[in-house]
């Protein structure tokens, strides 16, 4: 048994294996099936200040080795996450990421205001949401507003900041800095590429917000590529994610850089997909002998 | 347990129709528990999203579900090409079922096409008190008449192009008589359309309604809010997102804004 713990800004997890903001709920689902112990941690569904209804239907689509969303940032508020869902959570034994968003700077700070009177472990600032109209990925696609958000989100908490970071830009290592410069204590990435079907029967997008995210394993090489460059760039831990779907494309993800990984869609395919994906880490590492997943982290060696 | 995942064998596979096919898995722990309403989760092999099939039948007994579906897309085709023996990956029951009402003398369950096999676990349990309402497009989409006829129900088959059955149109002509002789409850599955009409002719005859709704989903178990609907509390007029997956497919008629 290899050693699977990691280290993210202070905060010990059992494993790197997470699963991702808006795939698991706040985990009470998938509780019918594992325990959430066995998890290095947790992203919960993104919380704004008030209670959001989301999109209209339909809100998935499938597509080759991928789906699109465009749920729109529904949940119930985050006054309603801190009465109601996060002390359930906390007694779970793994590291809760409170996943916040918000329209206006004013309202991610509010939010993380709030948590930061909570015990949650970790604050992940969304600013890559593609699916809602104002604040989402706007706040995620320009330096200026990037840092901005991550500066006031940074005043109004201590708790260790990662910021979830959009893939649609055209430089993600200049946002990357952007963010690190603001204080943020970590970056997650990559958050959905955006993305769109048409039904050409009836000439309608398939999706009735027309655009929607685009996830699974279609997104891997992207995120792969991301993290190597985003790693290389910044000195804060980062997260990997996007189309994780084994233990093999876990370690992958590390050796480009990552300290931990999240798990999205993967979960929908194959609801045990995160303790899977431990094990076949830990598999992994047993059968080439490295004693520590630690030992793998930005190990790739590039031409 | 609520629900759980597996891979669970076919014992059968029926072709009922051109496009349509019957499956009966065996799963103990599943057909232990379901209810009349729910539905399963299917993998097709190669898939990355599951695909949501309600059940066509329980029997706890022998540890025998059955499943009614279509072929749609790819992924129903690959799931039509499995054969018996093969194994199905399930999660399921999954979603909140229809409300049995022990006390009622005369339901009236009412189908649409693909939307008729929900309706047999029903004609299980209600027996000679079931009206079985079905509408198809055409003969050759008429499927489960004797199915429904066998668990003791009375059948009224509706095509719209009159090819077969008693009733040339649709499944609200039928109704309409059955709701102004008098009956206690309706339950429906089939298109939105036809769920609409349903729902409104209840509403104006005063008749409690449910009505089996569909929508893209991903988990399928209440986590990613992908299959909304929308939603309104009768009593407090709120109206918000419900998840077909956890708080449906089952709705009362009253509830569902179009």
């Amino acid at each position: 048994m290899a050693d699977l713990s990691v280290n993210l800004c202070g905060i010990d997890f059992k494993n790197p294996i997470i699963p991702a903001s808006g795939v698991f709920g706040y985990g009470r689902e998938y509780e019918e099936f594992y325990d959430l112990s066995e998890l290095g941690g947790i992203a919960t569904k993104g919380t704004t200040a008030q209670k959001r209804t989301g999109n209209l239907s339909p809100r998935i689509a499938e597509t080759p080795f991928g789906m699109l969303n465009s749920v729109g940032l529904q949940n119930p508020g985050v006054d309603h996450f801190i009465a109601k869902e996060l002390p359930y959570l906390l007694t779970k034994n793994t590291v809760i990421l409170a996943n916040i968003a918000g329209s206006t700077q004013e309202e991610c700070a509010e939010v993380a205001e709030k948590l930061d009177a909570t015990q949650v472990h970790m604050i992940e600032l969304n600013i890559s949401c593609p699916n809602v109209k104002q604040g989402g990925a706007a706040f995620g696609t320009s330096c200026a507003m990037a840092e901005q958000v991550v500066s006031a989100v940074r005043k109004a908490t201590s708790k260790p900041l990662i910021v979830k970071l959009s893939p649609n830009v055209t430089s993600i290592t200049d946002i990357a800095k952007a963010v690190e410069s603001a204080g943020a204590d970590a970056v997650s990435l990559i958050n959905t590429l955006l993305g769109m079907r048409i039904d050409v029967h009836t000439r309608r997008p398939v999706l009735r917000n027309n655009m929607g995210g685009l996830s699974g394993a279609a997104i891997f090489p992207v995120a792969v590529r991301m993290v190597w460059q985003t790693a290389n760039a910044v000195k804060i831990p980062v997260i990997g994610m996007g189309g994780v779907t084994s233990g093999e494309d876990a370690i992958e993800l590390m050796m480009a850089g990552a300290s931990a990984v999240q798990v999205g869609m993967a979960v929908f395919t194959d609801p045990y997909a995160p303790v899977r994906i431990v094990r076949e880490i830990n598999q992994f590492l047993d059968a080439k002998q490295i004693p520590a997943v630690r030992d793998v982290i930005g190990t790739v060696q590039p031409w | 347990m609520k629900y759980l995942q597996g891979k669970f064998p076919i014992l059968k596979k029926q072709a009922l129709a051109r496009d349509v096919y019957r499956f009966w898995i065996s799963c103990q722990e599943v057909a232990k528990i379901a209810q009349p309403g729910q539905f399963v989760h299917i993998l097709p092999p190669g898939f990355g999203l599951r695909r949501p099939i309600s059940i066509a039948g329980i029997d706890p007994e022998h540890g025998i579900l059955q499943i009614v579906f279509v072929i749609k897309h790819e992924g129903t085709r690959i799931l039509s090409e499995l054969r018996q023996g093969d194994e199905l990956d399930m999660i399921a029951p999954l979603g909140h079922g229809f409300t049995l009402l022990p006390e009622a003398s005369h339901v009236v369950l009412v189908g649409g096409g693909i939307g008729v096999p929900p309706m047999l676990p029903l004609a299980a349990y209600y027996g000679e008190k079931a009206t079985a309402v079905s509408g198809f497009r055409s003969f050759q989409q008429v499927i489960l008449q004797e199915d429904l006829e066998n668990y003791g129900a009375s059948t009224i088959c509706c095509t719209e192009d009159g090819s077969a059955g008693a009733i040339q149109g649709f499944v609200t002509t039928p109704l309409e008589q059955l709701l102004a002789e008098g009956v206690d409850a309706v339950f429906a599955c089939g298109s939105q359309p036809m769920l609409k009409a349903v729902a409104e002719l209840c509403i104006k005859n005063h008749t409690y309604c449910e009505i089996s709704m569909e929508e893209r989903m991903a988990c399928g178990i209440g986590a990613c809010l992908g299959c909304a609907c929308k939603i309104k509390n009768p009593d407090t007029e709120e109206i918000q997102f419900l998840h077909v997956c956890k708080n449906g497919p089952v709705f009362k008629a009253e509830e569902v804004i179009w």
